[in-house]
């Protein structure tokens, strides 16, 4: 039953994974509320875990929850439930000679699905920081080192240009030195 | 098409090679596939490899799960495309998966939690970085902004996959008032060629 359901969630997942895997975050959160399969700080630490790992966010997070919640068979099955849509759709596309991106209908789409992948990204931003307390306006020194290494997190990623993977390797190290 | 045992072999070995290097970002393979398939075994010319990006962004998926399958599609057919699929998920899934025992095993160390009390904070910061990355080639005049202001309330009470689908049939519904259509083909057709000739552009977004 929890194969099942897993399967279900990413295969379906996998046909409207547009713009990235942290848009899909709100459908994983939404499965994994719906079935109880973690806790949210669990949850968080899956999608950490996913953004340090090469390959794709989507596909890792996937890969993770299944492990968590089945084990090695869970992750086999939710990797390949994620993977089949994309293998589905590719061939189709490769097939027919479909010149996607310059599809008038394939164009007017895109003109609504990317704002709101959009709108996807900034509301899993937005539970990410509910769930987690970071918008509090208590003024603890827990508070106030979240907000400067919130800071410095987007000043390494927009201006230093830094890979997601070292931001979140540093700050684990400054967690450390913080918070033990 | 009578596809060599070999060339499955060669497709997958190619592609189990270049995966672990997508850490932060499919893009971050675009120049490994171009030094492999297209300078090295001459699989696919650069103008075709533009199109491969260009499709794998459009179809839903992984940008690098779907360049690859559509380059081992072209190479090898189906079974081409299988075995890209799974030589570049594979080094993936087992990295993910040894990082996962290894939270699982050491979970409760007090080290470990501090860690991730700030890399959640830094989780966060990423995301915003991939929203505003996303923005940057979504949001282009008042309808798209407010489709996307629109869209995250929404979220609060409907689920996201109907969102998704709301957002296309919103798409279509509102290029067929003026001119819009043609504006937004402009601004696609110019974009295409940032992201092939830089593809760092969408790194942390594109994946």
């Amino acid at each position: 039953m929890v194969l099942w359901n897993l399967f279900q969630t990413f295969f379906i997942m996998g046909f409207v994974s547009f713009g990235g895997g942290y848009a899909m975050i709100p459908i994983i959160e939404a499965a994994v509320t719906k079935y109880g399969w973690m806790s949210t700080e669990q949850f968080t630490d899956m999608i950490a875990i996913a953004g340090m790992s090469p390959g794709p966010i989507a596909a890792n997070s996937a890969i993770l929850i299944g492990y968590t919640t089945a084990g090695l068979s869970g992750a086999i099955v939710s990797a390949v439930a994620i993977l089949l849509p994309s293998l589905f759709l590719v061939i189709t596309a490769a097939s027919f000679f479909i010149k996607l991106h310059h599809n008038p209908v394939v164009e007017r789409m895109f003109y609504g699905l990317k704002p709101i992948v959009t709108s996807l990204i900034i509301f899993a931003a937005l539970k990410f920081a509910l769930a987690n307390n970071l918008i509090t306006f208590q003024v603890s020194f827990r508070y106030i080192s979240t907000v400067i290494i919130f800071g410095l997190s987007l000043f390494a990623l927009l201006k230093l240009q830094w890979n997601p993977v070292y931001v979140i390797i540093l700050s684990g190290l400054v967690g450390i030195t913080l918070y033990s | 098409m009578k596809v060599k045992g070999l060339l499955v072999l060669q497709i997958f070995w190619t592609f189990f090679k270049i995966s672990p290097v997508t850490f932060g970002g499919g893009f971050a393979m675009v120049p490994l596939i171009i030094k492999e398939i297209v300078e090295k075994r001459k699989w696919l010319t650069n103008d075709e490899f533009t199109d491969v990006i260009a499709l794998s962004q459009t179809v839903p998926g992984a940008v690098a799960v779907n360049s690859a399958t559509f380059i081992g599609h072209r190479i090898g057919g189906i079974r081409g495309a299988v075995a890209a699929m799974i030589g570049v998920s594979l080094p993936a899934f087992f990295i993910v998966i040894s990082f996962g025992i290894f939270y699982f095993n050491i979970q409760d160390n007090q080290k470990l939690e501090a860690a991730f009390t700030s890399i959640t904070v830094s989780i966060v910061a990423i995301i915003v970085f991939a929203a505003i990355k996303v923005a940057k080639t979504a949001i282009y005049d008042k309808t798209t902004f407010f489709i996307m202001i629109a869209g995250v309330p929404l979220l609060f009470f409907i689920h996201p996959i109907i969102v998704i689908f709301l957002g296309a049939i919103t798409g279509i519904i509102v290029t067929s008032f003026g001119r819009k259509l043609n504006h937004c083909i402009e601004l696609n057709n110019n974009k295409e060629e940032d992201l092939t000739t830089n593809p760092d552009y969408f790194m942390g977004s594109g994946i």
